[in-house]
């Protein structure tokens, strides 16, 4: 069944075009982006060494993997799901990608990238099909994988763990180069989210995955499918975080069973306060990725500034919070706009 | 009328009042039968099961040493369970709860540090609970934002006070006299004195639930929020009093959890909220809110920690244990979504096949487009 989408993507754009500018104010990256420039401003005025080469290269290489993760969990959370089971798969893949160099020194670092974001998939499918095969809520079902996942990695991990000097030099040479002052992952953590971003804002799948947030029961009167939909926001979001587990090898020095634990609620953490509203239908992987730095960044800050380490999560957590409230204010304002320009246009 | 694809029998069958008479598994059954055959009695089925297998088939599980160490090990769990229970009965989550009680324990930490008495440290450990709750509660509840969200930031946000609170130090020099007695166990049945107190509160959340009108008001409350006002159930007071109950057990479980480790760090109980909620889910607590009992929870609980307890004293080593846990759970869930299709297709079928002119009853064409939707 093949329904025109096109009348309302029109309206949509005039709209957008006639109040440009009004527009990008109501953008929901908005507050992030501000915070986020407020807080690197304050903090190099206080200590400009914060914006040195080198502090500008850690801010980025801290940022990259949860970048590359909230961008797959905001594709899953904007269907109305959530996926708690990404660490578990980081852990997995990061393991598999130690494993991997140590059983074939000189394997060809493509076909490890390769390998790991297959088997990124492997795991995000096994949820992707759980949620929408057995119509079981995502919270719970990744509930379950995240223990299975970590489990597996667990008993197949057991105590061991490898090191960077298991891996060859131009493995870990990825998050060491720069190319014009970024290094090479955060690199591909960039590109990831421009392909991304265009994916949902602009194809027929990405949009649909919004619709079935927004009401999943319209969508699929509306002759979206659903469920394969809902799979290949779950599959993508394992590819993502495959990916991400690749690069944690890259990045970090040992891989092992207990590697990518917790990292869950982070990452959920990221994407609500670069605006991906919890309950599906709205939100960007620009502002989940803002999101990811705005909250990389804070730690690096406070350092910077020299406050009390122990307080960053506690910042984190008033951070969240303020996200919310602030989505929900541009929610009712928006509710009242509509109900204002419908009470004219009868 | 559309079933969303992703939910379950509660919401299907509270859509319109006329299809609850028409799904078999639930007016189905009455009286003795209904309860022996309900989703948490079969929880409790399966722990006792297990119980007796492990009993009989694993050396060394029945003695009362086995007991003393499950049961200790399980009482945080057990206790959070409690209030988790009723929270995601009105359809909310309260992710917050371990972090609660890790806060609970550093405060407790600094000011035996500090050198105050240890009577106004639990009292003020205690309110500080109190306080966190309702901090949930006024966000939820009050201001009406989505607990999901909500309280994976006042996880963060209570964690990070902890480690505010006492950084990476640990305190450990309770006194002796109460730690040996949340170790303590009554005479020689190997049952952690602590017990009393835990099933005092298990009482209180079963009665309150299942016995009183503000209980039945929860059920309401997560079937469907809008009706639940209709009837007059205030909806705001009730969820912020939930919300300040799981506050308070969560303190009271990081008091416990200090006490009986002897010891205050920023990091305790940390991921108890995960084993906790994936209990109660096994319990038979639905996720979508309008089902559930404490019965079930607690069955849930205890069975996930026998479960590890006994594959620890198997030698299974520990890292199977949370396969166990994950697979319990998914199981736990897939299994009712099978079953219930099942049922309405055996249902559907038998209608066909007897009652040709079903059609002029409204309760049965709503249970045949149910189906049909469901193809």
């Amino acid at each position: 069944m093949t329904l025109d989408t096109s009348p309302p993507a029109t309206s949509e754009t005039t709209t957008r075009r006639a109040n440009g500018f009004a527009a990008v104010l109501r953008l929901r990256e908005i507050p992030v982006t501000l915070a986020l420039i407020a807080l690197v401003t304050l903090t190099y005025m206080a200590n400009p060494l914060f914006l040195s080469q080198q502090g500008v290269k850690d801010l980025l290489l801290n940022a990259t993997i949860v970048i590359i993760l909230s961008v797959g969990q905001a594709m899953v959370i904007v269907t109305r799901n959530v996926d708690l089971s990404i660490g578990s798969i980081l852990g997995i893949v990061a393991f598999s990608t130690g494993t991997l160099f140590v059983t074939f020194p000189g394997i060809p670092i493509v076909l490890v990238f390769l390998a790991g974001m297959a088997l990124g998939a492997l795991l995000g499918s096994i949820n992707g099909c759980l949620v929408t095969v057995a119509k079981v809520p995502s919270l719970v079902i990744t509930l379950g994988t995240l223990y299975i996942y970590r489990g597996l990695n667990n008993a197949w991990a057991g105590g061991t763990q490898y090191f960077a000097g298991d891996r060859p030099d131009s493995f870990g040479a990825l998050s060491v180069d720069t190319i014009a002052g970024f290094p090479v992952i955060t690199l591909i953590a960039i590109v990831v989210v421009i392909i991304v971003a265009i994916f949902m804002a602009s194809t027929r799948p990405g949009r649909d995955l919004y619709a079935i947030g927004s009401d999943p029961e319209a969508a699929k009167l509306f002759g979206i499918p659903v469920t394969r939909r809902v799979l290949l926001a779950f599959l993508s979001n394992g590819v993502l975080a495959g990916l991400a587990g690749v690069l944690y090898a890259s990045r970090f020095n040992s891989v092992g069973a207990t590697t990518g634990t917790g990292l869950e609620f982070d990452i959920i953490a990221a994407a609500v306060v670069g605006g991906v509203a919890i309950f599906g239908g709205s939100g960007t992987v620009i502002g989940a990725a803002i999101g990811a730095l705005l909250l990389t960044t804070i730690t690096s800050a406070l350092t910077a500034i020299r406050v009390d380490k122990f307080w960053q999560q506690a910042i984190v957590g008033l951070l969240i919070l303020a996200a919310i409230v602030i989505d929900r204010i541009a929610r009712i304002r928006t509710a009242k706009k509509l109900r204002l320009s419908e009470a004219r246009d009868v | 009328m559309f079933n969303p694809p992703t939910e379950l029998l509660p919401t299907a069958t509270n859509q319109s009042g006329t299809r609850t008479a028409a799904v078999p598994s639930v007016g189905g059954r009455t009286g003795i039968a209904r309860i022996l055959l309900s989703r948490d009695t079969v929880m409790i089925y399966a722990l006792v099961a297990f119980v007796i297998y492990a009993a009989l088939f694993i050396p060394r599980f029945a003695s009362p040493v086995s007991t003393g160490f499950l049961l200790l090990d399980v009482i945080p769990a057990l206790l959070i369970a409690l209030p988790m229970t009723l929270v995601i009965i009105t359809g909310e989550i309260d992710l917050s709860v371990a972090s609660i009680a890790g806060l609970t324990s550093a405060l407790m930490g600094v000011l035996w540090g500090a050198g105050l008495d240890i009577g106004p440290v639990l009292i003020i450990s205690l309110i500080a609970g109190v306080l966190a709750g309702a901090f949930n509660g006024l966000l939820v509840a009050v201001l009406g934002l989505p607990s999901l969200a909500v309280t994976i930031g006042t996880l963060a946000l209570f964690r990070g006070l902890a480690l505010v609170v006492i950084g990476d130090n640990a305190v450990a020099n309770f006194p002796p006299a109460l730690t040996s007695f949340f170790t303590s166990k009554i005479g020689g049945t190997g049952i952690p004195t602590v017990m009393i107190g835990v099933i005092l509160v298990a009482i209180i959340f079963g009665v309150v639930l299942h016995l009183t009108p503000f209980g039945r008001g929860l059920f309401a409350l997560g079937y469907s929020k809008e009706a639940a006002i209709f009837v007059g159930i205030k909806v705001v007071r009730a969820k912020f009093w939930l919300y300040v109950a799981s506050g308070s057990v969560s303190a009271l479980a990081g008091i416990y959890w200090t006490l009986r480790y002897s010891s205050a760090r920023s990091d305790n109980a940390s991921g108890l909220e995960l084993t906790v909620i994936a209990a109660v889910l096994l319990g038979g607590v639905s996720i979508f809110g309008g089902k559930g009992a404490i019965p079930g929870a607690i069955a849930g609980v205890l069975l996930i920690g026998t479960i590890n307890f006994t594959l620890r004293l198997g030698r299974i080593s520990d890292v199977v244990l949370i396969i166990v846990t994950g697979t319990l759970l998914i199981a736990s869930v897939v299994a009712p979504s099978i079953f219930e299709g099942v049922t309405k297709w055996l249902h559907a079928r038998r209608h066909r096949r007897t009652l040709p002119q079903a059609s002029a009853s409204g309760a049965t064409r709503a249970t045949a487009s149910g189906v049909q939707e469901r193809k």
